[in-house]
């Protein structure tokens, strides 16, 4: 087996090669529309990489999609479709915008109890999705869509009510400052800070012009945490086997429902957090009227899918997600290319990722031109 | 009486264009193949519904490019699902994020620029535009796709219950092995509801941009796709099922609308929960356990065990 065989029958061959694809359906598109794609790819790629800032943005943007991935990923290694994590995303952002802005309390014991409740809140629906499932046997799909258009009105009800409505705004009152989880906060904006960063062009321009926050790094240590969860402990063996064959998992003495309802506990917590951090992390730092639905639970699942369900591929899958999709912002003023196209492409890379067969196929392509060549030198060496 | 009448009159409106995506969303299911796409698949139909019928100034035209578009989208899905062996739900996630992308894509790149479709000419009303206008029963004279809605859903149970194939399609989706084994070409057979199930979801598109509103916009189509498999699944994969919780789901709706323009001092945004707490409430106490096809989503491979 030569080394190109093996990478086609590896892990991330499916992923790279519907990436190439999804490149490559956007390219006629983008032909058929009369627009130049080498210059669009271009302005993709120095609008999501360019500049300092533009990979710091990608970074912010690229983290709640890789929360909401994990937890989408979560949930389908345990045999659960979440199509919730859009609701327990919302939740998440709602709960975090009422206690943070409620509490003030110093900012160590803030910025965790923030960051709490935004997770409890998508623990207890997705908890309740799960407990529906388990107790009346009612499919997770139909209750979680009916969640997400719940928190959705919850959200806009929060934004208007008398308690938290900011005037004259369509958003609640911004959040402590207290529970902010921006990278040096305060020090950067402190004379001192100023004057340090002004040695070091880049670094400024990253701190000073984006909200670089502490969101990413948490949601690396979420997906390692998850990942060792799965493969590595007796809970993760539990919901895994619940996943794989329910029936069997009962047989051998796992008790079925409450995995079910832990799982969708855990996958919500996953999504509540990515709410959660968006409030702390980035500006305006609180809930705002939502006119639809944000796409951050729809975006997980693509990243989810693209990793092949595995928490720690979602990390990669999660960066190439936002940079298309901050990239994808560049294309449009620079070419006068809908961002649409960002869509088009992103899904082509999910279609394509949903074909097993796609990398092994070209592999045994090539398996079987090698196979045929070293049979014809074998022949050739009997016959000499 | 008049409230009644006003409310069953929006029920219906509302109703229609899911009844369309559960249709859709039955007919796949019932062959093996689960759709998750259908929002997609009613996004297409909902562009080429209005743009078909704005450039020919034919709505039925319209509603025809509908259809066949839908389709076209459901042939990525039947390719990827039956052919190719793949895993359906990624596969429809794939198609609601594609086909949006490509539907505004093409309205922008046919209206220079522009997120939603100029105004196009609506499909007719059962009674003409102004039947039964000034008297109580106004609200009755409901757009002619509710009664095509009705009509389709009253032909899927004949053809699903009372004909040969029909009874071939739900074996496929309980046992494809063996249809299989009878020479029923599973392939065949899941590829044709594929295809219908996305023409089906692409009608429902177009009754909401050509019916009930008259122009494509960025948010014509929201979520409808997904409350449609929510009601396959709800009606229990039966065509009369999904019908009937379409126009619960309706129904609630109706309600929002009538009470919002009452006396209650109830909060819109809370008043706007009902219909998807009421789906709750009526699946804890009445529905319950459904079981879906048995070979719902699992792509069959010829010759494995």
């Amino acid at each position: 087996m030569n080394k190109v065989e093996k990478f086609l029958r590896g892990r991330f061959a499916s992923a790279l090669v519907a990436v190439i694809i999804g490149f490559a359906v956007a390219a006629v598109v983008l032909v058929a529309a009369g627009y130049d794609p080498i210059a669009s790819f271009g302005a993709l790629l120095s609008g999501a990489f360019g500049k300092p800032k533009y990979i710091s943005n990608v970074f912010i943007k690229a983290t709640p999609i890789l929360l909401t991935g994990i937890s989408v990923a979560f949930a389908f290694k345990t045999g659960l479709f979440n199509i919730g994590a859009e609701g327990q995303y919302i939740l998440g952002t709602v709960l975090a915008t009422v206690v943070g802005c409620s509490l003030n309390l110093p900012m160590p014991l803030q910025v965790p109890i923030v960051l709490l409740s935004g997770m409890v809140g998508g623990a207890l629906l997705g908890a309740f999705v799960g407990w529906l499932k388990a107790k009346f046997g009612i499919h997770e799909v139909i209750t979680s869509i009916m969640c997400n258009w719940i928190t959705f009105y919850l959200c806009n009800f929060v934004v208007m009510s008398d308690a938290f409505h900011k005037p004259n705004s369509t958003s609640a009152v911004p959040v402590n400052p207290s529970s902010y989880t921006i990278l040096f906060g305060m020090w950067k904006k402190s004379e001192a800070g100023k004057q340090f960063l002004a040695g070091i062009p880049w670094l400024r321009e990253i701190l000073l012009k984006t909200d670089l926050s502490a969101g990413f790094l948490i949601a690396v240590v979420v997906a390692v945490i998850i990942s060792i969860v799965l493969k590595r402990t007796k809970l993760g063996y539990e919901l895994r086997a619940v996943g794989l064959n329910r029936d069997a998992a009962r047989f051998s003495g796992i008790a079925v429902e409450r995995n079910i309802v832990l799982s969708m506990l855990i996958s919500g917590a996953i999504s509540g957090l990515a709410g959660a951090l968006s409030i702390t992390g980035t500006s305006p730092h609180t809930i705002t009227l939502l006119a639809a639905m944000e796409g951050y639970g729809f975006n997980g699942m693509s990243v989810a899918f693209i990793a092949g369900c595995a928490p720690l591929g979602c990390i990669p899958a999660s960066i190439l997600f936002a940079s298309l999709i901050y990239g994808g912002m560049s294309v449009q003023q620079a070419m006068g290319v809908p961002s649409d196209i960002i869509n088009i492409m992103i899904g082509t890379i999910v279609f394509f990722t949903a074909l097993p067969g796609i990398a092994p196929f070209f592999a045994n392509k090539i398996q079987r031109r090698r196979e045929a060549k070293e049979l014809a030198s074998s022949q050739g060496i009997e016959r000499a | 009486m008049d409230n009644f009448i006003l409310l069953l009159g929006i029920t219906l409106m509302y109703s229609t264009p899911l009844v369309f995506g559960a249709l859709g969303g039955v007919i796949s299911e019932r062959s093996g193949v689960t759709n998750i796409g259908i929002e997609g698949m009613m996004v297409i139909g909902a562009i080429a519904g209005a743009a078909g019928s704005y450039f020919t100034g034919n709505p039925w035209l319209g509603f025809l490019a509908a259809g066949v578009c839908g389709a076209l989208v459901a042939l990525l899905h039947a390719v990827a699902s039956v052919s190719f062996a793949a895993d359906q739900t990624i596969s429809g996630v794939a198609i609601n994020m594609l086909a949006p992308g490509l539907a505004l894509f093409m309205c922008r790149q046919l209206f220079e620029g522009a997120a939603m479709t100029p105004i196009a000419t609506k499909l007719p009303k059962i009674l003409g535009e102004d039947g039964l206008a000034g008297t109580p029963f106004a609200n009755l004279n409901v757009n002619v796709t509710t009664v095509i809605a009705l009509l389709f859903t009253v032909i899927m149970w004949f053809v699903l219950y009372k004909t040969k194939w029909g009874l071939r399609v739900r074996a496929v989706g309980e046992h494809p092995a063996a249809a299989d084994t009878l020479g029923i070409n599973v392939y065949r057979v899941r590829y044709i509801c594929v295809l219908v199930s996305g023409m089906l979801a692409g009608l429902g598109g177009a009754s909401m941009t050509i019916a009930i509103i008259s122009q494509f916009t960025q948010t014509a189509i929201s979520g409808h796709g997904f409350i449609a498999m929510a009601a396959v699944i709800f009606g229990k994969w039966k065509p009369f099922g999904a019908y009937g919780a379409c126009l619960l789901f309706g129904f609630t709706q109706a309600l929002v609308i009538l009470l919002g323009g009452g006396e209650f001092v109830i909060p819109s945004q809370i008043l706007s929960m009902l219909p998807y707490v009421m789906t709750i409430i009526v699946l804890v106490i009445f529905v319950g356990r459904s079981v879906a096809p048995k070979a719902d989503g699992i792509p069959y491979v010829k010759g494995s065990r």
